[in-house]
């Protein structure tokens, strides 16, 4: 814990990762309005630093409606996504590496080879057909991020797997008779937790960047809510009226994105000194 | 007179302080072979880089001189030391299957050295590299200036190496261990052609070796290097048959010949090996 | 690399693309969502969506739908776009042009940059060019591709008004292209105010996709090049005069390429894919553009179409690939 606190990347990380979860849960308190509420008449009000009206700190936008509830209350969709779809991607493909490293022979020849073929297949064809085929929506944009990215988790945890397996310990499991499914439950899978984690972590930071291009291309939630993807739309359409409008939301992510690398990679290398670049 | 290339109390160190050469000093003479030999390890490759310009990047010269022709180029910069290296001196590499680079045809190989250093157009070089391949005995020069590296043999492809250090006809040539990476029977043919080019253009040589059967064969005098220190110098003669210095004598003894069984073969005494570290200890502990 | 080769490739590329036919083909229509019910007004009758669907060819069985489909698209006929009323193989060739001018000069601009990077970071080792170098790759790379084209459009279309942000061509231009080509077009005919405008235009999109390429590039290959030049064939070179930066040009570059070009293969195609995101950002427009909005109306037809068009172009980029890494490697030239 103390190694954790000392690296200055997992502190960065924890107190963007934190301030997210924040407000993503204390949305309808921490923001000063609702964001859905139009007030046509007040519409591209500037933000306060620009000589706005400091009611709308961030301003107002095309709608008049104000930019920092719309940005706190975008944190959920981010943040709900971020969670969800990395780890249903991390389960499915650490289960899937465990198999393969685990059980080898065939099961490990097909499964490898599915991700070879997998990762060859462009992903943004992937998307565009999950998106076809599923319609706009949130459960969209989770679905499609599980299917393209579970072989991340199942690359790395196979290559582990076949690492932890020619350990001693696992042998002399084997020998005293523990059942496969023990032997990785209570052997293997501790031994790679940490960089599961780190895994985790980076690929909420992905996601959180693939929520933003699909609702930013109007494949996830419905228009109206808002999602940092869809501010940076609507920003787009006024960029060169109101610039701060587009500038906002993509600040939110770029900051967001790097603080979860940050603490993937602080994570790394506090966890598996070894293996630092 | 001075020599053609004057190495005196050459001082090589890493940055962290270490000394790879201590106080080396050689001397060859315009069209004369001199052999330097040692054990692997012993400085004399390093010998080689430091007048070449081609030390490790993390080594510096820091005491002595190299002078060639009479002139100082110890510290000259990469610049002016460049106009020398093709043109003045030449360089045969110890391994000719990494030595030419793999992705380019053996007529730009040649004739780079004759355009940059001679200014010859690309006709003019070709020309003349088809005189150079004939001359180190390559069958089918037209054919072998298009090929590629992968190609040709080692045998061929170390005579192309030859080709391209004597294009120039430079004054001296470094040759480190040329033919170390071949097959016995090439090593001979390479050895013969050496000899062959040297005599013909008078060219002086600095012969870098581990074989004393090779030093008899082809030097006129010998220097005798361990631990990055110069323990004999003498004509090959001489040296041959009366070795002053004890390590030149174990290390004689240590070198098959034809003229003496296998059996007499002597490895080189411990004792010998640490006196002479102990030897070492003593000069760098006198120095900074 | 002969053409027997190039022919064995391609014939090997058929069945990828029958492949992808099918599997598209099928997700397609097992789902639920009605795209016919989207394109009628509200309070349509079930009987007007019957006959929609019809028309269409909706209603007949998936096996039959697509030994159709599947007849029509070997004649060069991908039927008719559901959103546009427009035959989808018009809509796709009369926007493909101007992606693949796009993508060439992305791809163009990806390596002459990283080339120029990373020669300049090896060359200047250990001194502030390649301290410069490593921390744009590293910045670049941190930053997700999404965003950066965002960041052009803010810090270079508008903070600093220096780029067109949107579209192809300045609309007041009086350039009437007969091809799609207009680059190409404008500077057959010599319209130098069109080649102009249409660079001008391609700048910021073509940047915003060649910038991740060029960082990946760039690292590899001065990793590579690095190699490169520890070899004794580079050693060799400065000892017959070549000067470091030569030796990097003329020996070391080639040589490093051919790890390079084998490390980055995939990104090439990755950039193929990056264009229906920047064209939707740029609205520049191309066949990447055409993509989202057949998407967002579930335009099926169109959308069968652009994925083949894809997967093609997916194709054709990994050829491209192999052809440059026999080129550059003589060892499999002659194999």
């Amino acid at each position: 814990m103390k190694r954790l606190a000392r690296e200055p990347r997992v502190v960065f990380g924890a107190v963007v990762l934190l301030a997210l979860v924040v407000a993503a849960a204390a949305a309808p308190w921490l923001a000063p309005h609702d964001p859905l509420e139009q007030d046509l008449l007040n519409a591209f009000q500037a933000p306060a630093w620009k000589g706005g009206d400091p009611t709308h700190l961030l301003g107002t936008d095309s709608l008049g409606r104000d930019i920092l509830s719309r940005l706190v209350y975008g944190a959920r969709p981010a943040l709900v996504v971020a969670f969800v779809a990395a780890l249903c991607a991390g389960l499915l493909g650490t289960a899937l590496g465990l198999a393969a490293g685990y059980f080898g022979g065939r099961a490990d020849a097909a499964i490898s080879r599915l991700v070879d073929v997998w990762m060859s297949f462009p992903s943004v064809l992937l998307c565009i057909v999950l998106a076809a085929v599923l319609g706009a929506g949130l459960h969209t944009v989770i679905i499609a991020i599980i299917v393209i990215d579970w072989t991340r988790f199942c690359r790395v945890v196979r290559a582990e797997t076949l690492v932890q397996k020619g350990q001693d310990y696992v042998a002399s499991a084997l020998a005293i008779g523990l059942a496969p499914a023990r032997i990785v439950a209570a052997e293997i899978l501790p031994n790679v937790a940490p960089l599961l984690l780190t895994l985790f972590t980076l690929e909420m930071g992905i996601a959180i960047v693939v929520e933003a291009i699909l609702s930013f291309v109007g494949l996830s939630v419905a228009s109206g809510a808002p999602t940092w993807g869809g501010l940076i739309q609507e920003g787009r359409l006024y960029v060169n009226q109101a610039w701060w409008l587009m500038a906002l939301p993509m600040a939110c992510i770029i900051i967001a994105v790097l603080g979860l690398n940050a603490l993937g990679d602080g994570l790394r290398s506090v966890l598996d000194p070894v293996r630092t670049r | 007179m001075s020599a053609l290339l004057d190495i005196d109390g050459l001082d090589l160190r890493l940055d962290g302080g270490t000394r790879l050469l201590r106080g080396v000093s050689l001397r060859v003479e315009a069209g004369r072979i001199v052999g330097l030999v040692g054990e692997s390890g012993a400085g004399k490759t390093m010998v080689s880089r430091c007048v070449l310009g081609i030390a490790p990047a993390n080594a510096r010269v820091a005491g002595g001189a190299i002078r060639f022709d009479g002139r100082d180029i110890t510290h000259v910069p990469e610049d002016e030391r460049r106009h020398l290296l093709g043109r003045d001196i030449g360089f045969i590499p110890q391994n000719p299957m990494t030595a030419l680079n793999p992705v380019a045809r053996i007529e730009p190989q040649v004739t780079d050295v004759l355009r940059m250093h001679l200014g010859l157009t690309r006709e003019a070089a070709r020309a003349r590299a088809l005189e150079l391949l004939a001359e180190v005995h390559l069958r089918e020069p037209q054919r072998v200036l298009r090929q590629y590296p992968h190609e040709l043999s080692g045998g061929m492809r170390q005579r192309v190496l030859i080709a391209a250090a004597f294009a120039c006809r430079p004054r001296l040539v470094i040759a480190d261990e040329p033919t170390t990476a071949l097959d016995v029977t090439v090593q001979k043919q390479i050895l013969r052609l050496i000899r062959e080019l040297q005599a013909r253009f008078g060219t002086a040589i600095l012969f870098v070796t581990h074989d004393f059967g090779v030093v008899a064969k082809l030097c006129d005098s010998v220097a005798v290097m361990h631990g990055g220190r110069v323990l004999e110098t003498a004509p090959t003669a001489s040296l041959l048959t009366q070795p002053r210095h004890p390590y030149t004598r174990a290390l004689l003894a240590a070198t098959p010949r034809f003229d003496r069984p296998a059996e007499t073969l002597q490895p080189i005494p411990a004792a010998l090996t640490r006196e002479l570290a102990d030897e070492v200890r003593e000069l760098d502990a006198a120095l900074p | 690399m002969s053409g027997s080769y190039l022919l064995k490739r391609l014939l090997w590329a058929l069945p990828t693309l029958a492949g992808v036919a099918v599997v598209v083909f099928v997700l397609v229509r097992v789902v639920p969502g009605d795209p016919i019910a989207m394109m009628l007004p509200p309070g349509a009758t079930a009987e007007d969506v019957g006959r929609l669907r019809a028309l269409y060819g909706l209603d007949a069985p998936i096996a039959q739908q697509f030994a159709a489909w599947a007849g029509q698209v070997l004649r060069g006929d991908f039927g008719v776009s559901i959103s546009l009323r427009d035959r989808v193989a018009a809509l796709i060739l009369g926007r493909l042009p101007a992606t693949l001018e796009l993508v060439l000069a992305a791809v163009a601009a990806a390596c002459v940059l990283a080339t120029v990077l990373a020669v300049a970071a090896v060359r200047f080792r250990g001194r502030w060019p390649e301290l410069v170098v490593d921390s744009a790759a590293g910045l670049t790379l941190a930053i997700p591709d999404f965003l950066w084209g965002l960041l052009f459009i803010l810090v270079l279309g508008v903070l600093l008004p220096w780029f067109p942000i949107s579209g192809r061509i300045d609309p007041t231009l009086d350039f009437d292209p007969a091809t799609g080509f207009h680059l190409v077009e404008a500077l057959l005919r010599l319209r130098w105010d069109a080649v102009a405008s249409l660079v001008w235009h391609m700048v910021l999109p073509a940047l915003a996709l060649a910038l991740p390429l060029a960082a990946a590039l760039t690292r590899v290959l001065k990793g590579s090049l690095v190699d490169a030049m520890n070899q004794d064939y580079a050693v060799l070179a400065r000892t017959k005069g070549y000067s470091r930066t030569r030796t990097l040009w003329r020996v070391a570059l080639r040589n490093a390429l051919i790890p390079t070009v084998t490390l980055t293969g995939v990104q090439f195609s990755f950039l193929v894919g990056g264009t229906v995101l920047v064209e939707h950002i740029f609205s520049y427009p191309g066949i990447g553009n055409l993509a989202i909005a057949a998407v967002i109306q579930r335009d099926l037809p169109l959308i069968q179409g652009l994925i083949l068009t894809f997967a093609l172009l997916f194709i054709l980029t990994n050829l491209a690939v192999d052809l440059a890494y026999g080129a550059l490697n003589p060892r499999v030239k002659q194999a």
